[in-house]
């Protein structure tokens, strides 16, 4: 008997292909590496040949991790603020510590935030968001400014308003991961 | 979205100290930031190994990435050049015709003042280039103007080198690591450097603002005597940086000084010439004996 071409169908994913598509298990790699690499991978940005005349680039690290505490409350512990701080301090040129201390602080207030104003909607957390972000770039000039010269800040007004208009986007990207993370 | 109620976690004794710990754990690491900060801004070099050490491992695809701008940089330039190209080929010849005799008084300055050098005795050290690299990354997102350079140790790349490239100086280096040295660039905050006015000599020191400009101020007191479109170029005060390296150009006028542009710019440098100290022999001297006889090496 002649199989019609039409009938053959390539199996794209031959060892799920006859799995049972019930009570299938996360996988926990997935889901505790993704946020942790996503947040990393956005502090190394700063790696890519992007050469600009003042401080433009967002901080994608921080935009990144807030997105994921913001869209996710609870999946971040208290403490990520740290070891995630750190890291982008090995690549964001600031003193060693500026945003260990910064992005701590930031998840501090946050978690004061969440005790405090339960029920919020998107618009709110963008504002916290916003918030956050001009509160830890100021912060980062003056931490800046005790260890070098540091220049005016006016000067971060640029990179401000562009990081809390990118901050949608960022959260959109944690939404995607975050449904490649939870898919079965 | 609502939090989850784990800050409520019931009567479990478990739960309980486990998120106690969570809130401890956030505030001694908070502490711990803030004294790794404090040494940081104490001793700037003390975290250099580390900083190093990510850029190291970084490089490799900061170098991928770079190759690649660099190359679609050619390709867009190439394509440009094609159109007027009649006419760019009959304004270049002309300007190369007018050139070529400046270019001859210019050889005859050159040996007149060999000539009058050799009289005064004046011994020059030879223009030393150490290595030749590229600008692979910056610090793009923060306030501090540095920028990481694909050489190192392994060309022998030290701390405190001038670094040029084709059109003027880009800056020195800060750090240095195997095969990656950050320098910090000319438009930080941070680096001073001192220049002279090309057309009379007249000295002054550049501060960057961190904006891609510099703040050129003249060490003589008084209304600002720049113009705009006067040139900078380094002076060689110091010992660090060579003399008569194009600097900068003025384009505003300030009370005390003037507004100024590097002519070399990070983004559009295709290499980055790693030099050696002008004096570097009397600067390490000169630093030996600091007035206070304390003093080993300025903070660079």
């Amino acid at each position: 008997m002649k199989i019609p071409i039409t009938a053959i169908r390539l199996p794209t994913r031959p060892g799920r292909e006859y799995e049972s598509r019930f009570d299938r298990e996360q996988s926990l790699l997935k889901m505790l590496a993704i946020p942790i690499t996503s947040v990393i991978l956005a502090s190394m940005v700063t790696t890519l040949p992007i050469f600009t005349a003042e401080p433009l680039l967002p901080p994608f690290g921080l935009l990144m991790m807030l997105g994921w505490r913001l869209m996710r409350p609870g999946l971040l512990p208290v403490w990520s603020g740290i070891p995630f701080g750190l890291m982008d301090d090995l690549f964001s040129g600031q003193p060693f510590g500026s945003a260990g201390l910064l992005w701590s602080l930031a998840m501090l207030a946050l978690e004061i935030i969440d005790s405090r104003a339960i029920w919020r909607d998107y618009f709110q957390d963008w504002l916290i968001a916003a918030l956050l972000i001009t509160a830890v770039l100021l912060g980062g000039l003056w931490i800046a400014g005790l260890a070098h010269a540091a220049p005016e800040p006016s000067l971060l007004m640029p990179q401000i308003i562009l990081s809390i208009l990118l901050y949608p986007l960022v959260v959109r990207i944690c939404a995607r991961l975050d449904s490649w993370r939870l898919a079965t | 979205m609502a939090p989850p109620p784990h800050r409520r976690p019931g009567f479990s004794r478990k739960a309980q100290y486990s998120l106690f710990v969570t809130y401890v754990a956030a505030t001694a690491g908070t502490i711990v930031a803030a004294l790794l900060l404090s040494i940081s801004v104490v001793d700037p070099t003390g975290f250099a190994a580390l900083r190093t050490f990510g850029a190291e491992i970084t490089a490799p695809i900061a170098r991928i990435f770079s190759a690649l701008r660099v190359s679609t940089q050619a390709i867009t330039h190439d394509a440009s050049a094609y159109i007027d190209a009649a006419s760019k080929n009959v304004t270049l010849e002309k300007e190369a015709r007018a050139n070529r005799s400046k270019l001859i008084e210019a050889r005859a300055l050159r040996v007149e003042n060999a000539r009058l050098r050799g009289l005064l005795k004046l011994t020059d050290e030879g223009e030393q280039q150490i290595a030749v690299g590229r600008l692979i990354s910056s610090t793009a997102s923060s306030t501090r103007r540095v920028a990481t350079l694909s050489v190192g140790r392994n060309y022998g790349v030290e701390r405190a080198q001038p670094v040029r490239g084709p059109a003027g100086l880009i800056g020195r280096v800060i750090e240095v690591g195997p095969t990656t040295a950050r320098i910090l660039l000319v438009t930080d905050a941070e680096n001073l450097v001192p220049v002279m006015r090309v057309s009379d000599g007249l000295p002054a020191f550049s501060a960057g603002l961190g904006n891609g400009t510099v703040l050129i101020k003249p060490l003589n007191l008084g209304e600002s005597p720049f113009r705009v479109g006067d040139v900078i170029v380094t002076s060689g005060n110091g010992g660090l940086y060579r003399p008569n390296t194009p600097f900068a150009r003025v384009i505003r006028k300030t009370s005390d000084g003037a507004l100024a542009i590097p002519f070399a710019d990070p983004g559009n440098t295709p290499y980055a010439i790693v030099m050696q100290q002008y004096q570097g022999a009397a600067r390490a001297a000169q630093q030996a004996a600091a007035p206070d006889g304390k003093t080993k090496e300025i903070k660079e």
